[in-house]
């Protein structure tokens, strides 16, 4: 199948590698991606921090970009769930009605990354080989505005190689809530402290999660205490194979 | 966006809706309390798991859930209409209705009342419209002192604390401090006292029962109205309420408007949702309901009291109006890792948590309680377990949003912060633009090339680099990858 990727503003600047993990995957999978080069970023830290005017420009931007693609994925349940929960409601604020359909009919083509392989792509066992001990933190958006439900699990429990390390209290927050971490610093880094503590507890080498925001959270706070536990996006562990080790 | 002005929000400097300092500074200095840190992550564990399983045991949870939506939205629709009606069978039952606009003429009301019985006493049923408006302390201005009977809200009196969730006033409070407490402040308690909660429990009873037998009026909130009987509802756990509800001569029941329920019908449903949602149990222990005066039976004077307080401003807003439809059950507040942490008084309000990061915005207005939305990390935990089906981030992204809208029209937003939002936002609209803007972010690479990470940056930045690491930018984005890779756009 042609899909488009919404590789999001923060994996291209800052985690490229995510990107080209879920190209590599999708390839290896025999499918062909694209990348609408006219993409920047879906706007939900405007919408998140009361910025909604300076949003429309941005979910005018994704629409436009994408709208002709059949198929896009992007490696992140909290983008994703802007694009489909906020997208149409920031253009209805601003009296586009246009706008607010079109995104809902480019919103409704748009998946996170473990439901376009479930759910579109119809594959559980993506063919991985990832020889760590790996915990995964599943993010309050994949799980409460995409319901992804434990699609993300079903694909790590067909890595091959993989111990997969229960996390206590998996679905609390991390902390991060985007301009949150900034706004109210003291308060996110006390939610990070908890979340470390679970994942240190379970002795696991490696922290995934399917949103490089979160991993960036939890991934800052482990690297400042030199905690000896690496950040790696489920798009990454899902694209290593034997040949690639 | 729409501003709505013009309608009378709750005013200030009376009443408990409004912190004296911004939500960040007081929730600092509550994390620092590692007691507090302890018995609120105790406590909130323990209900979550309560409510949890006893929500698990029925098949139309989310049936009943959107009944209850149903059923608040169908109230608020015709508000006027029901509160008419209500008021018309509660006299037609022998009580008097009294409206308040606000506050300041609520407490009049009431304290006018309990001066014309000539009493000095009051004892109160556990409420949170009175302790939102600063009842007591408007009491106690006019020479009456109010007795809190629920025991947790005797504790917070007693203490001279204040209230710090919804349900388990003292939720702040462990077994030894409580015991502290009542040996400080009971005239009498035995020397002796342990923190066993049946010893505590028993010297609150001793303590209590005089104030019952001897008042001679009593002051409640109330759960439920229902406008075809112009029935009161109070839902409780210990049997005080009922003590205040059936023993004075005298009963005031103060209530927000948005508590009407149209039918019977509609409180069926509640009575299923709200023991589940708060104290975790299939029923709670005590429900009392009352139309009028009973000749020979109960207080033989009731007073209604229907207080506005910027209910009819929230409203007025269309997305954020689904705030009225709250009944007060806290599991918003059980499942908050923000209120887990900070505490309920980091928020400055009688209500705290999600449902008070939406409620006591749209009560004061957003631009006096304008850290409040901004609270949460937007996780979403707390619309999952609202039982009414508040969608509280909804509401917190909308209510930010009107406090910037107010605030630029005021000139108020912190101008760096602005100036950054849209400043990104024209960044983010054209690719070109922000492809150059990713070429400038590895001007940062030097500042973590020799530890491989970035621990300092400068402000706003700063907050996140206090506790916690970035990486450092690569050297080529994934656009300049792809461009490497696939040549030129696709």
């Amino acid at each position: 199948m042609r899909i488009a990727l919404f590789v999001t503003c923060l994996a291209d600047t800052l985690y490229p590698n995510v990107g080209r993990a879920t190209v590599t995957l999708l390839e290896r999978l025999g499918h062909q991606v694209e990348f609408p080069e006219g993409q920047t970023c879906c706007g939900q830290m405007h919408v998140n921090t009361g910025y909604q005017k300076d949003a429309l420009p941005l979910v005018r931007r994704y629409v436009e970009t994408f709208e002709h693609c059949d198929l896009i994925v992007a490696p992140s349940g909290s983008c994703v769930g802007s694009i489909r929960h906020q997208h149409a409601m920031v253009a209805r604020a601003y009296g586009d009605e246009n706008l607010a359909r079109r995104a809902e009919a480019t919103a409704r083509r748009t998946f996170e990354l473990s439901q376009l392989l479930i759910d579109v792509l119809g594959v559980d066992d993506v063919g991985a080989y990832y020889p760590h001990r790996v915990t995964y933190h599943p993010t309050c958006h994949s799980l409460r505005m995409l319901r992804v439900g434990d699609r993300p699990l079903r694909l790590l429990r067909h890595v091959e190689g993989m111990d997969l390390m229960e996390l206590p209290d998996a679905d609390v927050c991390c902390g991060f809530g985007g301009t949150f971490a900034l706004k109210n610093s003291d308060t996110s880094t006390a939610m990070l402290a908890d979340k470390m503590r679970n994942v240190l507890g379970t002795r696991a080498e490696v922290c995934s999660a399917s949103d490089s925001s979160c991993l960036m959270h939890i991934g800052g706070g482990l690297s400042r205490l030199r905690a000896g536990i690496k950040t790696v996006h489920l798009a990454e562990i899902l694209a290593s194979t034997k040949a690639a080790t | 966006m729409t501003t709505y002005l013009g309608l009378p929000t709750a005013p200030p400097g009376v009443g408990h809706l409004r912190g004296s300092e911004p939500f960040p500074v007081a929730a600092r200095r509550a994390l620092g309390d590692t007691q507090l840190r302890a018995n609120l992550a105790m406590a909130t564990k323990t209900i979550r798991a309560k409510r949890a399983a006893v929500v698990a045991e029925l098949g139309d949870w989310e049936e009943l859930r959107a009944a209850g939506q149903a059923a608040k939205t169908g109230a608020m629709r015709h508000l006027d209409r029901y509160l008419e009606q209500l008021e018309t069978r509660v006299q037609a039952r022998g009580g008097t209705v009294h409206w308040a606009r606000d506050a300041v003429e609520a407490n009049q009301i009431v304290a006018g009342l309990v001066q014309a019985t000539g009493s000095r006493e009051v004892v109160k049923v556990k409420s949170m419209v009175t302790d939102e408006i600063g009842l007591n302390e408007a009491l106690a201005a006019a020479g009456i002192t109010a007795h809190e009977t629920d025991l947790a809200e005797l504790i917070v009196q007693l203490g001279h604390d204040r209230p710090s969730h919804i349900l388990v006033p003292a939720i702040h409070l462990n077994r030894a401090e409580i015991r502290e407490i009542f040996l400080r402040e009971m005239a009498d308690v035995d020397p002796a006292l342990t923190d066993q909660p049946a010893a505590l429990a028993e010297a609150a009873r001793l303590y209590l029962r005089r104030r019952f037998l001897s008042a001679r009026v009593g002051i409640s909130g109330a759960n439920f109205a229902i406008a075809e009987t112009g029935t009161i509802c109070v839902v409780e756990s210990e049997g005080n309420g009922r003590m205040c509800l059936t023993l004075p001569d005298t009963l005031i029941t103060v209530m927000g408007i948005e508590k009407v329920l149209p039918s019977w019908a509609d409180l069926a449903v509640f009575m299923q949702l709200l023991p589940r949602s708060s104290t975790g149990e299939r029923m709670n222990p005590y429900t009392s309901m009352w139309t009028g005066v009973t000749p020979g039976d109960g207080p033989q004077q009731f007073h209604l009291v229907l207080v506005d307080n910027g209910r009819t401003a929230a409203l007025a807003d269309q997305t954020g109006r689904q705030v009225l439809h709250c009944i007060r059950c806290s599991a918003c507040l059980n499942v908050c890792p923000v209120y887990e942490r900070v505490g309920g008084h980091a928020y400055g309000s009688v209500y705290p948590g999600p449902i008070g990061a939406v409620l006591s915005p749209q009560l004061t207005g957003v631009e006096e309680n304008p850290t409040l939305p901004y609270a949460s990390s937007l996780c979403g935990a707390c619309y999952d377990v609202c039982p009414v089906k508040i969608d509280i981030p909804s509401v917190l992204v909308h209510l930010r949003a009107r406090h910037v809208d107010e605030a630029r029209g005021n000139h108020r937003v912190p101008r760096s912060e602005a100036i950054a939002m849209s400043a990104a936002a024209w960044v983010m609209a054209g690719p070109g633009r922000f492809a150059t803007a990713q070429r400038a972010s590895r001007l940062g690479r030097p500042l973590g090339r020799r530890r491989g990470r970035i621990s300092q940056l400068p402000p706003p930045l700063a907050a996140w680099t206090r506790a916690r690491d970035l990486p450092v930018p690569p050297v080529q984005t994934f656009r300049q990858w792809w461009r490497d890779e696939h040549g030129k756009p696709s």
